[in-house]
């Protein structure tokens, strides 16, 4: 991966379908756009099959079928059936909400090959006020029929400051659950979490204390339950290899048909990201300008440019350069060598004083109402 | 970890092995993983469906290689892929 210029890129490995925004979740971190009740249309099963077909032949391999809630799209069983008889591993990222036992065994007929249920907390009243609906009961219910019909299952649960306090109990849950498999992500701070910061970033003291518990957990599990751990960049001395670098391996292709570099591209400016209704996977992967925009290393500036270690991180994340900088082209803010290395302290002291704060103010939730308030529809 | 020599090997059904065609090799699928396999890996992979144990697939493997003395080896392998959760024993 690692070298001056790409000349050549390397294939697609990573395939992330969005099938919908559509979601009856309205959790205040979502990674979807904050002006996502913009974007209306969907691509159509036709579209999914051919974008599917294509990258397939490009070398994609796991295949994502995620959204807003993708069990709210009619043809899923169709596109998983698809995705299989091309030779994916198809990974299905759901809330779980709405799964019933037959829509189960008819994915797992299809040939489905993993589900990966969120929690989002470890106590009903919690889980269904971040949720914004009740469904803890049936989540756990739906974690159960996904290990009963053979699936390996992810339990995924995103971190923060309201829930950070269950870890004990989350990871006693995904034990309980039977999981193979447990994602525990702390919040990425984009989008709809970007704009509840304040009442979700937890302090170092309570992240310390949580990955302590969670790595003593994970030792006492190997070789049961595997562990993902979403590392807390806020608290870290470097930032994160940004989508292991910019298209070398992942393509998201949003609802409508916009192909990202991540998901969470839409955002940067400039990037005129192409629609795969008008160019094929090869030639949005190989020649559009936003995939060939932070290939290589010719886009960036000091501190980046000159340091030992930009084949190891790639600069980090642009998305958070561009929320937390205003410039995309900067070193990701997160990194202790990046000249606006404050605005992350500036952050993590403006969480605190809020969380202490008598007039604390309410979680943004992630709807339609408040995704057209923010774009003044 | 050690593991019964006796006992018959199977691959994971909460994994996959494949034929990459872009990538000219096998690879172990996992949720949302990728683990890519040499050849002498694959070969060993490929046998492990729940009716041979160790020395099984190592005459096999010698005869397919034309070769001896495997046995460390592959028991070496096995270890991994058994840590890993590729395969289990019978």
């Amino acid at each position: 991966m690692a070298g001056s210029t790409q000349t050549k890129p390397t294939p697609p490995r990573w395939l992330l379908a969005e099938l919908t925004y559509a979601c009856p979740l309205q959790c205040p971190y979502c990674s979807n756009p904050m002006d996502y009740a913009k974007h209306q249309s969907e691509l159509d099963t036709e579209d999914w099959k051919r974008v599917l077909s294509q990258a397939r032949k490009m070398g994609a391999v796991q295949l994502g079928f995620s959204g807003g809630e993708p069990l709210t799209r009619p043809d899923l069983v169709e596109l998983v059936k698809h995705a299989r008889e091309l030779g994916y591993y198809s990974n299905l990222i759901t809330s779980g909400y709405g799964l019933t036992e037959d829509k189960i065994i008819q994915l797992k007929e299809a040939g489905l090959d993993h589900i990966q249920v969120s929690i989002q907390a470890s106590t009903q009243e919690l889980n269904d006020h971040i949720a914004g609906t009740a469904s803890f009961a049936h989540k756990k219910q739906v974690a159960h029929l996904v290990k009963k019909h053979g699936y390996p299952m992810v339990l995924c649960v995103v971190i923060h400051r309201e829930n950070i306090h269950q870890m004990p109990d989350i990871l006693a849950m995904a034990e309980e659950l039977g999981a193979d498999y447990l994602e525990l992500a702390n919040t990425q701070y984009y989008g709809w979490a970007h704009a509840n910061r304040d009442l979700l970033l937890p302090t170092k003291a309570q992240f310390e204390q949580a990955e302590a518990i969670a790595q003593a957990f994970k030792e006492k599990v190997a070789g049961k339950m595997k562990i993902y751990y979403v590392v807390p960049d806020f608290y870290e001395d470097r930032p994160k290899a940004c989508m292991n670098g910019w298209g070398t391996t992942f393509l998201t292709v949003a609802p409508d048909g916009v192909a990202l570099p991540c998901h969470s591209a839409r955002q940067l400016p400039g990037l005129d990201c192409p629609n795969v209704k008008d160019f094929s996977v090869a030639e949005i992967w190989h020649e559009s300008k936003a995939f060939n925009f932070f290939r290589g290393d010719d886009w960036m500036q000091e501190p980046c440019r000159s340091c030992d270690e930009k084949h190891k991180d790639f600069g980090g994340c642009h998305c958070q350069a561009y929320l937390l900088t205003g410039d995309m082209y900067a070193a990701d803010p997160v990194c202790s060598k990046s000249p606006a290395h404050g605005v992350i302290d500036d952050a993590i002291a403006a969480a605190a004083h809020s969380a202490l704060a008598a007039d604390e103010k309410p979680l943004l939730f992630r709807n339609s109402k408040n995704s057209r308030n923010y774009f003044g529809a | 970890m050690t593991f019964n020599p006796e006992q018959t090997l199977k691959f994971s059904p909460l994994h996959r092995l494949q034929w990459e065609e872009a990538q000219q090799k096998y690879v172990i699928l996992y949720p949302e993983g990728m683990v890519e396999l040499n050849q002498s890996s694959a070969e060993i992979l490929k046998r492990c469906d729940g009716t041979r144990n160790l020395a099984q697939l190592v005459s096999e493997l010698e005869a397919q290689f034309a070769t001896t003395g495997l046995t460390n080896d592959i028991t070496a392998f096995l270890e991994v892929a058994i840590q890993n959760g590729w395969i289990n024993p019978n």
